[in-house]
């Protein structure tokens, strides 16, 4: 024992100093030298957290027991950066909890479930909540909450992305990711868990090693285990783990070798009550299925690549080459990946491919108002634009709406007070209009705020930033691959203001 | 009964229980039943009843009844089986640790298993089982696991190491794991460089002197390979271990900036944000005048505003972190304005971070855009959001001042919607603007004069008085106005009714001729009918002020205000810094300095940016110039009161401002007010000779008899008396130094400490002053000031604490003081009362100094002027005293004395006696003589006699302590 406990004499006669003294002397520093461990009573020690931690000496001592009283955000004994995950669904229910080391009660969540309550909507949440003894962040994904308690300093975005992950390896595993699923298959994720972190350190989140070390369910396989009484955990080391290129697993074998490749293109866009362009920005992504036996390298080029303003890649591209040749070479991982994703924020490059012609009045007499909406293909490149879909937040007053859509439908929702008109294929020679009345609660003033509308759309065989894949070429392998590429534009964050 | 246990069950896990068939298993008897399935002799049976059991576990429920049973199920081939009991292990372990024990041997069985996957599962389980004993067994596995042939092993082993050293560290030093461990850096895969590096930081938290992570070129070199060959999990333990890193140059600095850009390409944004932290820092080394700089800056900005189209949760941590990276360069994204603009469905966190940014971006290029815009979300739905985008324009008028003209007349708009909190919160950030250019807008006060009756929130009602009360010689009506608030004057909140009371006053001042009645009316509402002592003392200060001396009144209540500052909300530099060493963690997304996180040690470790070395020192530029190194010699940041603290300044602005010699910039504003009182206003009211001048105090006979013991409260009274100076420091040589006591105990000052005492050295008076914070936070930008004294003792400089004050740190100061400051006699002569401000606040304590501090050097008195005064001053004015248990001879005392510059003119002996004749002259020209009587014949009587003669009489008393103290010490 380092620290020898300073000793009381039971006998001694001793006037506990009042609360004003002690304050006093807790201040000053006054009167009592700082020592590790202090005898207060015949076996009862006072102590700090390196007399707790030393457990020989409190062998020594005849320490039986410890109570913490120690007070403070990180005054326990952890460093373990995910401590724990919690599952919870919208309604407050905690369906799955794991823990990585000790486990923490799950009264933690109250604190999340508070802010939960707080909030207008689920996505309003604050990922980042601090309680007296953790910090939780979660994510609110496929409506559901993926919640981490951590007890250390650790990166957040460290643990945001792994929850991201976690909620696409269930994604990945079983298709989807909601209550139901999870709870179907609670071992397997729990295992799954188990497998993607360690102590805190992220262990294997590459879908390729996961699904080495623990095969996703397929019916045919539930049906081989259970006859043969074989598992659906891997005894062998997978392959890609510590290899150089961890993504992709040695022996792929395909009868027919093949390789697409789909350009997404999201636009982002903000436009003013004029029509004219606040914001525009487009968001991109190479969505890439690749299935392609033995060890392939690819090499993909674009005819445009100084369009993309930032890029990040998949871990398998090199990078030193896309920076002197602007050509993307990889061994790409088996199956579905995402390639890179880019971002084109120079505004002239941004077309944006419908307007919208809006209307909507207020009587001041406060009974009711009018709105009429129309949408018209404006920068197409000659393409049809599919799949419109105008959601509009109305004021909080409105009552309900009596609308006429000369295409489509509407839906109003006197709950959220979204009114939804579902257009589909825009029609150039026709355009689709909604025009009628809105009623309000009775004896409700004129609303203040402006409504605001969302528009979702999609162009089919069109990369709305003119990107174009010039080439695919293969090494490596002696096989002819079949190649596609694949355009598709779609509404990201696109908003009119009215 | 059933039907009752059935429901709890339910309860416990959820609405839809019945998804899964392994939640059946709930009811009490099937734990027997569990029992039995898991002791079959079935295999798939008993994996189905793991399995069953682990599902339990997962929601939380408690069936480490069953441990011996699922132990007995570990050793099997089937590897599922065995992950599964591991699983159970882990969970259950510390619970029964004597039942884990039983474990032990299929571990250690396990650890050689000729399967890599089987030999890593078991040293990764036993890692996680936190039970001593069983750490005993590990350490050996683990040994071999650390050398294993196989990378998978070696890297589990590595994580392994940390687990233990967090279990028990004595034991990971003593077996030597640590060194293993560093061996592993140069491992030849990646994978296990990584996962070292990781054990390796988390174990040099725990540990912050150890020289764990030893980095050098080499080291370095080695993470930088590693880092392109990892997984991105290992790519962020690296990048943040590479931060802690100093590099010797600039040189090799650029050389680690260029192999870390790439990875601001990654598809992890957690690895972007760590690379940019790396960046950020090196950075720091590189001269502004290399290509390299430029280029480097120009790579920041893609990424950073790529984070910005991921999930909102990311977002949000990104948008934290470039909000500290804008405030420190504000260049990288001066033209990405536009990403910062806010999208309907942004969660409301996201909405609220974007606006702060793009406040900070405003400049007078993009000035109109953004206005358009906050002027857009000022009409959306959420009122939170709405609130905050008007205050935003009030920023942007402050900050920008070309836009200041547009940003009234967009409020005014606003206004105009009569949106009640619209206008309300418009009003608040319109009382700024007038702070922010007084003679400009006043055009305005009209409309908002309009809008008086639907002001229902303090914040709102309290700025319209303010403007009412600033402005009201220019409205006709103020007096109505500010009239009509008086009715309901004890249904305000306090904040209003301040305000008011100092709205009025000003009023008064303004015109006295006709609201006399008014101010008569208001300070006795606040001082006879209000409990609120901030309201009665402020009534009081008031009331004194007004009967005692008008004019200073007038100085005081209209004196000019400072201005407010542009950046309201600026980080301090210094916390600046740190944040950005600590991009991407916690504290960066708290603003919180990292030792708030953390406990003890850890937090010790202050990051800082490193120097600029190098060539390029000749461009010196401004956000350089308070960075200096590791060696502290930062400048004293100046003081940004927080947006906060903005509200409070404005409300005390009516009041001077301070006029200490320390940093002069607007503070916040309680502490100004306080520190006007003291070094303003309030002397007069303590000096006694009221009743003076009532040249305009007519309508004031009498002031409420009792004063306010609450004035006198926060002078810190007697406090110094509580410890007064006895102690027993000897000082062998020079001038007697009274020991250090504690004048400002820290329990009073919201955690800071202060101890001092005074010295006379070389002619100069000298407060030396022992800072402590035992307070949580860092304590910045000290000030003293003193109230008036006896002897006009004032500081002769500001308070030198160039460094902030961390945590635990204590800093000696030493004040030299001048005896040229403004004089009130004080009760006891000596006291001296002090105001010590910080960040936090201003703190009040009075201390006495030793009159010997005054004597001066040239105070020997000539012999025949000595008698001749000796003769002059009446007799009654002498005092005697008696020194008792003085064993010092004549000489002896003679020479003590004369180190006070107490001289001695004349010795004799007269009957055994020693009379000393010695003479004392004080700064202020006052002489005081006296004469000491030793006894030198009886050596049993040890007690001195001393008689002083003084014109001034008081100083007789102090004058005599002063000898008694020299002399005993």
């Amino acid at each position: 024992m380092s620290h020898e406990a300073v000793r009381v004499d039971p006998d001694m006669e001793y006037l506990t100093p009042g609360v004003v003294d002690l304050e006093q002397m807790f201040w000053t520093g006054l009167g009592a030298t700082y020592t590790h461990c202090n005898q207060v009573w015949p076996n009862l020690y006072i102590g700090d957290k390196k007399t707790a931690l030393e457990k020989p000496g409190l062998v020594e001592m005849g320490v039986t027991h410890i109570i913490n009283a120690a007070e403070g955000t990180w005054n326990n004994v952890s460093t373990e950066m995910i401590h724990s995950l919690f599952l919870v669904n919208p309604s407050g229910d905690i369906f799955l909890e794991k823990h990585w080391k000790s486990v923490v009660s799950r009264s933690v969540c109250d604190y999340f479930l508070e802010a939960r309550e707080k909030a207008l909507d689920p996505e309003d949440v604050p990922p980042v909540i601090s309680t007296p003894h953790h910090y939780l962040i979660s994510i609110y994904r496929d409506k559901l909450f993926f919640l981490s308690v951590i007890q250390t300093e650790v990166p957040p975005l460290f643990v945001i992305e792994f929850l991201h992950r976690v909620a696409e390896m269930i994604q990945d595993y079983f298709g989807e990711c909601s209550e139901t699923v999870i709870k179907d298959n609670v071992v397997m994720v729990y295992e799954l868990l188990e497998e993607m972190l360690d102590n805190g350190f992220p262990l294997a989140t590459e879908s390729n090693v996961l699904k080495e070390m623990i095969r996703p369910p397929t019916i045919l396989r539930s049906v081989v285990n259970t006859l043969t009484g074989s598992s659906n955990v891997g005894d062998k080391l997978p392959t890609g783990q510590l290899s150089t290129i961890p993504w992709r697993r040695a022996g792929v074998k395909y009868t027919n070798n093949e390789a697409y490749f789909d350009v997404v293109e999201e636009i982002d866009a903000i436009l003013d009550r004029t029509g004219t362009t606040v914001f525009a920005e487009i968001q991109g992504v190479v969505e890439a299925c690749v299935k392609l036996s033995g060890m392939p390298d690819l090499t993909l080029s674009f005819m445009n690549p100084r369009l993309l303003d930032d890029v990040s890649f998949h871990p398998c591209v090199r990078y030193k080459r896309w920076e002197s040749e602007r050509v993307l070479s990889f061994i790409p991982p088996d199956g579905n990946f995402t390639l890179m994703t880019y971002h084109v924020n120079a505004q002239n490059l941004v077309a944006i491919p419908v307007y919208v012609k809006h209307s909507i009045n207020f009587f001041e007499s406060g009974s009711g108002g009018r709105l009429d909406l129309t949408v018209g293909p404006k920068q197409t490149m000659g393409k049809t634009v599919e799949g419109v879909l105008v959601t509009v937040h109305m004021p909080k007053t409105v009552l309900s709406v009596s609308l006429n859509a000369t295409q489509g439908s509407y839906t109003y929702d006197n709950a959220t007070k979204v009114l939804v008109w579902d257009i589909g294929k825009l029609n150039p020679q026709k355009l689709p209009n909604l025009r009628g009345s809105l009623s309000l609660q009775t004896g409700a003033p004129k609303p203040e705020e402006n409504p605001s509308l969302n528009i979702d759309l999609k162009i089919q065989q069109l990369a709305i930033s003119g990107l174009k894949v010039n080439r695919l070429d293969m090494f490596g392998e002696k096989y002819k691959p079949f190649k596609g590429v694949k355009y598709i534009t779609k509404a990201g964050k696109f908003q009119v203001r009215m | 009964m059933e039907w009752a246990n059935q429901l709890c069950e339910n309860r416990q896990f959820g609405s839809k229980m019945t998804d899964s068939k392994y939640f059946t298993t709930t009811k009490k008897g099937e734990i027997f039943e569990l029992k039995a399935e898991l002791n079959s002799d079935k295999k798939e049976k008993k994996k189905e009843a793991v399995k069953k059991v682990i599902a339990s576990m997962t929601v939380g429920k408690d069936v480490s009844a069953l441990f011996p049973d699922v132990v007995n199920c570990m050793q099997t081939d089937n590897l599922e089986l065995k992950k599964l009991v591991y699983l159970y292990l882990m969970n259950y372990a510390k619970s029964q640790p004597d039942m884990a024990i039983m474990a032990v041997n299929t571990f250690v069985k396990d650890c050689e298993d000729p399967n890599p996957l089987i030999r890593a599962l078991a040293v990764r389980t036993m890692g996680c089982i936190r039970v001593d004993k069983i750490t005993e067994y590990l350490c050996e596995p683990l040994r071999k696991c650390l050398k294993d042939e196989d990378p998978y092993v070696r890297k589990t082993a590595a994580v392994c190491v940390a687990k233990l050293h967090d279990i028990n560290a004595q034991l990971v030093e003593d077996q030597g794991f640590l060194d293993t461990l560093k061996d592993l850096i140069s491992d030849s895969n990646p994978m296990v460089v990584a996962n070292a590096v990781a054990a390796l930081s988390e174990i040099a938290e725990s540990h912050p002197n150890s020289n764990l992570l030893d980095l050098n070129p080499q080291s370095i070199n080695k993470l930088l390979t590693a880092l392109n060959e990892c997984t991105e999990w290992g790519q962020i333990f690296i990048l943040d271990c590479l931060a802690n890193y100093a590099p010797r140059d600039d040189r090799e600095s650029q050389s680690i900036c260029e192999r870390v850009t790439p990875r601001l390409s990654h598809a992890n944004s957690a690895v972007v944000l760590s690379a940019v932290k790396v960046l950020m820092k090196f950075m720091e080394m590189l001269p502004k005048d290399l290509d390299y700089y430029g280029t480097l800056l120009k790579k920041l900005a893609p990424p950073l505003v790529t984070l910005l189209s991921a999930e909102p949760e990311l977002q949000y941590v990104a948008l934290r972190n470039i909000n500290l990276i804008v405030q420190k360069r504000p260049e990288i994204l001066k033209h990405e304005m536009k990403v910062f603009f806010v999208k309907y469905n942004d969660p409301i966190y996201v909405k609220l971070e974007k606006l702060d940014i793009m406040i900070r971006l405003a400049s007078q290029a993009n000035i109109a855009q953004v206005l358009a815009e906050l002027k857009e979300y000022a009409t959306e739905v959420d009122v939170d959001f709405v609130r905050k985008a008007v205050r935003a324009i009030g920023r942007c008028a402050i900050k920008v001042e070309q836009s200041a003209e547009r940003c009234v007349s967009t409020l005014l708009d606003l206004i105009q919607t009569k949106v009640n909190y619209v206008v309300q919160e418009a009003i608040v950030v319109i009382k700024d603007i007038f702070r922010k250019y007084p003679n400009k807008y006043e055009s305005v006060i009209a409309t908002l004069c309009e809008n008086l009756d639907s002001l229902d929130e303090p914040e709102a009602r309290a700025a319209m008085i303010w403007i009412v009360g600033e402005y009201a010689e220019r409205i006709d009506n103020a007096d109505e106005l500010l009239e009509s608030f008086l009715e309901g004057f004890h249904d305000e909140s306090t904040q209003v009714q301040l305000q008011l009371l100092t709205a009025i006053v000003k009023l008064f001042l303004k015109k006295p001729t006709e609201t006399q009645e008014l101010v008569q009316q208001v300070l006795s509402l606040a001082t006879q009918d209000s409990d609120n002592p901030d309201l009665r003392d402020r009534g009081y200060i008031y009331w004194r002020l007004l009967s005692t001396d008008p004019v200073a009144a007038k100085e005081v209540v209209l004196a000019e205000k400072p201005l407010i500052s542009e950046e309201t909300d600026l980080i301090e530099p210094t916390l600046l810094e740190e944040l950005i060493c600590h991009i991407g963690t916690l504290a960066s997304v708290y603003h919180k300095p990292p030792s708030a996180f953390v406990e003890g040690s850890r937090g010790v470790m202050h990051k800082r940016l490193p120097a600029r070395t190098g060539s390029g020192e000749s461009t010196e530029s401004p956000d350089v110039g308070t960075i200096a190194g590791g060696s502290g010699t930062e400048t004293a940041p100046s003081i940004i009161p927080s947006q906060g603290d903005l509200l409070g300044d404005l409300l005390n602005l009516d009041l001077a401002p301070p006029t200490t010699t320390g940093p002069p910039p607007p503070t916040s504003g309680m502490q100004m007010g306080g520190m006007d009182l003291l070094g303003g206003g309030l002397d007069s009211l303590l000096g006694g000779d009221i009743g003076g001048s009532a040249a305009m105090g007519a309508g004031f006979g009498a002031v409420p008899a009792v004063m306010p013991a609450s004035l006198n409260a926060p002078m810190g009274g007697g406090l110094g008396d509580l410890f007064d100076l006895g102690g027993g420091v000897g000082m062998p040589l020079g001038a007697y130094i009274p020991p250090k006591t504690v004048w400002l105990p820290a329990m009073k000052a919201k955690g800071l400490e202060i101890s001092g005492t005074f010295a006379r050295r070389a002619g100069v008076i000298q407060m030396e002053l022992t800072l402590t914070n035992k307070a949580m936070s860092v304590m910045t930008d000290f000030a003293i000031q003193f109230n008036r004294n006896s002897f006009g003792l004032a500081p002769a400089g500001p308070l030198q604490v160039l460094s902030p004050l961390s945590p635990n740190q204590t800093i000696e100061v030493s004040l030299p003081l001048s005896t040229v400051g403004p004089v009130m006699k004080m009760e006891p002569l000596n006291n001296l009362q002090v105001a010590v401000k910080n960040n936090i606040d201003v703190f009040y304590f009075s201390c006495q100094y030793p009159i010997s501090m005054l004597f001066v050097e040239d105070g020997k008195m000539e012999r025949q002027v000595f008698l001749a005064t000796w003769k002059d001053i009446p007799n009654e004015n002498e005092s005697q005293f008696q020194i008792k248990d003085c064993h010092l001879n004549s000489d002896a005392a003679s020479n003590k004395l004369q180190a006070s510059n107490i001289f001695t003119i004349a010795k004799r002996t007269v009957e055994g006696q020693d009379m000393l004749y010695m003479s004392i002259k004080l700064s202020n020209g006052i002489w005081v003589l006296a004469e000491l009587r030793v006894q030198t014949g009886n050596p049993n009587y040890t007690d001195l006699e001393i008689s002083v003669k003084c014109r001034a009489p008081e100083v007789s008393q102090c004058v005599f302590q002063c000898c008694e103290a020299v002399l005993k010490n």
